[in-house]
């Protein structure tokens, strides 16, 4: 919404430098790292459009993830379709469901609706938990095709991968940005303020909550399909379960639930942190590293609570 | 200025249960007018307001708009068709700053950012907040809010103002202010409603009003008129004032 | 037909716990507007006071319910006082997720110092089976349900007929009238708070009687509790008691109809259902 400054087109372009050449010089944990905060921090993004910005506190995103996750893994093994518009099916799929389940939704606010999203997204999970023909508890094995661009899957490195998720990190940025700056961004923020404002500014409160609900749903499901396709593996309880959907709220959360850019800091800092530290401390399935979490998680929502974004633009502002 | 029947209500009634919130109002206003709707607390000024503009189902009635039936039409269709409320107390968009707000109000009547920004920068100067453009609209008093309010609403190029008790809680300079304020956006050409307690500012502004009591209308006039009627002043002041009056 | 009505005996006994536990979290809900969702976990935690205090020192489930009634309501006045309350003028995200946190961390914790086993209470002072035509009515879970009657209605009382209880009401219903009032919100916050962990630990004892024990039961138990507590309508603590057997009925029964594997999505869609509907809740304002 601001004009970019000289300034910042330099520091933009030495960040987007640095992480293209970021995954070149890591190790290849570092690289699944690396990975995986971009899954989260997508995730994160396309949670911010409805959460952060219209005020529908998802805890259940995980539902239109592992819905990603599924069709696009289905389509695959059953039909041979490609990952790519598998991808885009798992999108759409996703999305018609979060218009089903948002629709009845539209009067849920605040608690109301975060429960109604867990509902929702456990009564999900407890479906694919039972479906025998997308493997049910035991879930999908994505075959091991022949490494390559075309089939998604690339067998003797991670780097591919690394700046696959990337460029779809980038891409849920700019849409959410294009949301931000454009009318949407400003119906969904009075949405989020009151409904009754929204309606006398002329707002068409149940449409603009599916756009945010679609859009969301669809971003996610891609991040779903593209985890699909590199642990090619999946099942309900690694990819439908609540802790992926809070997972993701924490990630925008701790970034800034307000701004464009702060799930990708909540990520930065929060998968690395979990990562190395099951890495370190969970080995023995003690979850040692889940009590740093918990006690981390409690911290954060008790002393920043808006997010560490706020606090370094803040810090930017001061040194100029 | 236009002095063709602008809103037309016709035997409007709400009723809460056993309570007979609004009992068979009508009334008419012309394009250009000021119309005051004025009455004890409790009397249905409210109510009305939302029945008019759809937050309230009518039980029984017609409100017609530049001829058209809007009778429970949705609310957010309402300012499309050009009439427009605010609310008693003054509902902003706090986390955005007092011009994004102006702007979410424009984007009911244009496309690009920019001519929204424009137009919104232009309301802004008419109704002097253009200096405080960028605060945040948290921070604001409460007669700057509802200022921010007002702005917002013209941003949605109305024909039809209705304001809900835009003097309340002001000083007696924020009062005058206000009053400018509203005298200026009938000179834009906007017919305005107000419901209101501040009897200068209904004295003042107002060409026609109209008087409630218990969820029916018991006066209409010139301020004047309304303000001589007895049966007004038995609803404000009681019977025995009427009795010492006679 | 008699298994239907073995269905639906079992689902109002496991109900009227349910109700205890969902009453707790209404209390807290209705009066401070936090969801807790580390209730469940507070729930664990007063199974396994149970279960030590059994193992360690031979006493009988039952009568470890005034101790666990006592430990959880400090329990929870101290997380209320140096957690909560810190979150309460924040935003409503940071309220969400801070007692997830808490939970997590609880969680984790108690599988870290206790592993993760599955650990249950052998011989209790009342067990076994009745049988009545043709019925099975486990005694414990009979026991639990008397348990959880006695306690909801104890409550109950406390809140109409006790100063301090009937502040807690003022709280819930009005919070700027109760302040108005001189009543201390803050202090009956953090009351509140502690009843609402002192039910659950109650409930963790009977229910320590005749349910396995380990240190992530008690995420299932929490979710349940809000779709009892949305569907009892929020803040109704009759809602509550009321709805807590309709959901045990609703599960146990439609487990019986459908497929046990889908109990839960049963519960899970009357919550929506209901808020879909009736956004009150049952008996909620």
């Amino acid at each position: 919404m601001r004009n970019i400054t000289g300034k910042q087109l330099t520091v933009g372009g030495a960040v987007l430098a640095l992480v293209i050449i970021l995954p070149l010089l890591i190790v290849p944990f570092g690289q699944h790292v690396l990975i995986i905060t971009c899954i989260f921090a997508m995730c994160g993004v396309a949670w911010n459009i409805m959460g952060g910005y219209a005020g529908m506190f998802s805890f259940g995103q995980a539902a239109f993830f592992g819905i990603g996750a599924y069709t696009s893994s289905f389509l695959l093994m059953t039909f041979n379709v490609s990952p790519w518009i598998g991808l885009v099916a798992g999108g759409i799929i996703s999305s018609l469901a979060a218009a089903a389940i948002g629709y009845p939704c539209s009067n849920l606010r605040g608690h109301y609706f975060a429960i109604a999203s867990i509902a929702f997204a456990e009564i999900v999970r407890i479906f694919f938990n039972n479906w025998e023909m997308v493997g049910a508890a035991e879930g999908l094995t994505i075959p091991m095709l022949k490494g390559s661009l075309a089939n998604f899957i690339f067998n003797s490195s991670k780097l591919p991968y690394c700046y696959i998720i990337m460029a779809f990190l980038l891409l849920a940025l700019v849409v959410c940005r294009l949301v931000s700056t454009s009318k949407m961004g400003y119906y969904l923020r009075a949405i989020k303020e009151s409904h009754e404002v929204a309606q006398v500014l002329g707002v068409n409160v149940v449409r603009y909550r599916l756009y945010a609900i679609m859009i969301s749903a669809f971003l996610t499901a891609m991040a779903g399909s593209f985890y699909a396709q590199y642990i090619l593996y999946i099942d309900p309880a690694s990819v439908m379960i609540l802790a992926v959907s809070v997972q993701i709220v924490l990630v925008a959360m701790l970034g800034g639930a307000n701004t464009v850019l702060g799930p990708v800091v909540g990520a930065a800092i929060l998968i690395p942190f979990s990562e190395y530290s099951r890495a370190w401390l969970g080995y023995k399935g003690t979850g040692f590293d889940m009590i740093i979490y918990g006690a981390l998680i409690t911290a954060i929502s008790m002393y920043r609570p808006s997010g560490v974004w706020g606090a370094i633009t803040a810090l930017v502002q001061r040194e100029k | 200025m236009n002095a063709s029947l602008l809103l037309d209500v016709q035997g409007v009634s709400k009723y809460f249960g056993g309570l007979r919130a609004n009992e068979d109002i009508s009334f008419q206003v012309r394009g250009g007018q000021i119309l005051s709707i004025i009455g004890p607390n409790g009397a249905g000024k409210s109510t009305l307001f939302n029945c008019i503009t759809g937050f309230h189902r009518l039980d029984k009635g017609r409100v017609l708009f530049k001829g058209l039936d809007i009778t429970n039409r949705k609310p957010h269709t309402i300012g499309k068709l050009g009439a427009v409320r605010t609310f008693q107390i003054a509902q902003v968009i706090s986390d955005m700053t007092v011009l994004e707000n102006v702007m979410t109000g424009g984007f009911l009547r244009h496309v690009r950012v920019r001519d929204v920004r424009l137009n919104a920068e232009e309301v802004l100067a008419f109704t002097g907040l253009m200096a405080k453009r960028n605060y945040n609209a948290q921070a604001l008093s409460v007669s700057d809010k509802k200022r921010l309010e007002v702005s917002m609403a013209l941003a949605m190029e109305p024909e039809l103002l209705m304001l809900d008790e835009s003097m309340a809680g002001l000083t007696t300079v924020e009062l005058r202010e206000m009053i400018e304020l509203i005298r200026k956006v009938r000179a834009r050409g906007i017919t305005i409603v107000v419901v209101e307690h501040v009897m200068e500012a209904v004295m003042e502004l107002s060409d026609r009003v109209l008087v409630l009591n218990s969820g029916r209308k018991i006066a209409e006039g010139s301020p004047k008129e309304v303000v001589a009627d007895r049966e007004v002043i038995r609803a404000y002041l009681g019977d025995r004032y009427d009795a010492v009056c006679q | 037909m008699e298994m239907l009505a073995q269905q639906l005996i079992d689902g109002v006994l496991i109900g009227l716990v349910y109700s205890l536990l969902a009453i707790g979290l209404t209390l807290i809900w209705g009066v401070m507007n936090v969801v807790n969702f580390a209730h469940g976990e507070f729930l664990m935690i007063g199974m396994f006071l149970s279960y030590w205090l059994y193992t360690l020192a031979g006493v009988d489930p039952l009568f470890s319910i005034p101790f666990n009634a006592v430990a959880l309501f400090l329990l929870g006045m101290f997380i209320y006082r140096f957690i909560i309350s810190k979150v309460m003028t924040g935003p409503l995200l940071a309220q969400l997720v801070v007692t997830f946190g808490i939970s997590i961390f609880l969680a984790n914790f108690a599988a870290f110092i206790w592993t993760p086993d599955y650990r249950e209470i052998g011989h209790t002072l009342l067990s076994g089976t009745w049988h009545i035509s043709g019925i099975i009515l486990s005694v414990p879970k009979v026991v639990s349900s008397i348990g959880s009657i006695l306690t909801s209605f104890a409550l109950f009382w406390f809140l109409r007929h006790s100063r301090t209880g009937k502040a807690i009401l003022a709280v819930e219903m009005d919070r700027e009238a109760a302040l108005i009032m001189g009543i201390n919100t803050e202090r009956i916050n953090s009351l509140s708070f502690g009843i609402g962990c002192g039910l659950v630990g109650v409930g963790g004892a009977l229910l320590a009687t005749h349910y396995y024990i380990y240190p992530f039961v008690g995420g299932t138990f929490g979710l349940i509790c809000f779709c009892i507590v949305a569907l009892g309508g929020f803040g109704s603590i009759e809602g509550a008691f009321i709805a807590g057997i309709i959901v045990g009925v609703a599960q146990t029964v439609g487990g019986y109809i459908f497929d046990p594997a889908y109990k839960l999505a049963i519960v899970f869609l009357i919550y929506l259902i209901t808020v879909w509907i009736r956004p009150q809740g049952l008996l909620g304002w």
